[in-house]
């Protein structure tokens, strides 16, 4: 795992938008800029935001990663709800402090 | 002069990008108390306005995470969300270089703090700003206190900043402003998102406007994730004002849960200049 990474490279493309736009023309090209695994790369290309947020990527910057990638904000909440299904309990971050699902 | 005013306030973005879907009776009462607060900084003098906030990744990073941050640009800039979602236009903000530099100064004979001479607004900033200077007239010193990401400072520092803040604006010959801003439940972002812990928020502010030292410091971060959810954390920056204003008691101007904003909105008055101090 490198959740740093990830969420280093949703950091730079949330507050900078040549750099976002630089992705969706070439994501190939910015995913070799950072140390990812190939678990992190599919998940950031399809995009998969159920499996992003049990990864542990913080939900302040995933959030703005779902907008970009044409989630609106029920699809996204959902989204998460499923990953947990899929991929089980979130495995490292700030929401694995307790049974990594969550408040309920 | 010396602080003239200082409060706390909410910052949920949904106040702006969802504000109609409320109960109108809510919003109307909550914009009112912010109203009230934008009148109390602008009776009181304000010159300036040191806003305490935990910004959400726009500037910090885990590269290098600051715990506390004093800005000291020319100007700020903001918001950095999609102004079309947050539904704030997006601006330059004015700033007091001058002031930063004494206020660092002053803060830094008792607290570390960093210093951040280019810094883009997030809601937390930029929320409560378009409530309580609409029009931007008043020069902004942001102070950000990583709420964010682990490891973040005990509460007793968030105290001390509060406190070295207090002694360095006294020290300022302007009429300063302090607001600090977030901090009840919520779980922001997350599959969660809309729970609000209402018990558990009106006992925080009950212990800020009391400013009850003991009972704030005693706050655990496993407990606050519990029950306040992840976006608790935030009560690091109105410990910070309780401690800056541990003189007076203060007063709740508005607190209610409104769950389409994703969490209890409050406006507390913690300190309002005596009026043998009025000038």
């Amino acid at each position: 795992m490198s959740l740093y990474y990830v969420q280093k490279l949703l950091y730079h493309l949330n507050r900078d938008p040549v750099q976002q736009q630089h992705f969706f023309e070439d994501r190939d090209t910015v995913f070799g800029h950072y140390t990812l695994t190939e678990e992190e790369v599919d998940a950031l290309r399809k995009p998969d935001i159920g499996l992003l947020y049990v990864m542990g990527v913080n939900a302040q910057l995933l959030m703005h990663y779902a907008t970009m990638s044409g989630y609106d904000w029920p699809q996204y909440i959902q989204a998460m709800r499923d990953g947990i299904d899929q991929y089980g309990p979130v495995r490292e971050g700030l929401y694995a402090m307790q049974d990594g699902k969550g408040a309920i | 002069m010396s602080l003239v005013y200082a409060g706390t306030c909410c910052h949920s973005p949904a106040i702006t990008s969802r504000g109609e879907m409320a109960d109108p009776q809510l919003r109307r009462q909550l914009l009112e108390a912010f109203d009230r607060q934008r009148q109390a900084i602008e009776d009181a003098g304000a010159e300036a306005i040191v806003m305490v906030s935990s910004e959400h990744f726009a500037n910090f990073f885990m590269d290098n995470m600051p715990t506390f941050s004093i800005g000291i640009a020319d100007e700020y800039y903001g918001p950095i969300e999609d102004p079309n979602w947050l539904k704030i236009p997006r601006t330059t903000i004015p700033a007091n270089p001058d002031l930063s530099l004494r206020l660092i100064n002053q803060v830094m004979q008792s607290v570390d703090v960093c210093f951040a001479q280019e810094w883009k607004f997030d809601h937390g900033m930029s929320v409560p700003l378009h409530f309580l200077t609409p029009q931007y007239k008043i020069p902004i010193i942001p102070v950000n206190i990583n709420c964010q990401s682990k490891p973040m400072s005990p509460l007793h520092r968030s105290w001390a900043l509060g406190l070295a803040l207090r002694e360095a604006i006294n020290s300022a010959p302007e009429k300063i402003a302090l607001i600090g801003t977030g901090g009840t439940s919520h779980w922001p972002c997350t599959p969660d998102s809309g729970k609000i812990n209402e018990a558990w928020d009106r006992t925080l502010i009950d212990h800020l406007i009391n400013k009850r030292k003991d009972a704030l410091l005693a706050y655990t971060d496993e407990d606050t994730y519990r029950e306040g959810g992840g976006g608790a954390f935030e009560i690091r920056t109105s410990v910070c004002i309780a401690a800056a204003t541990e003189e007076q008691t203060g007063e709740v101007w508005f607190c209610e849960p409104i769950p389409i904003y994703a969490t209890t909105c409050s406006i507390l008055s913690l300190y309002q200049q005596p009026l043998d101090l009025l000038t």
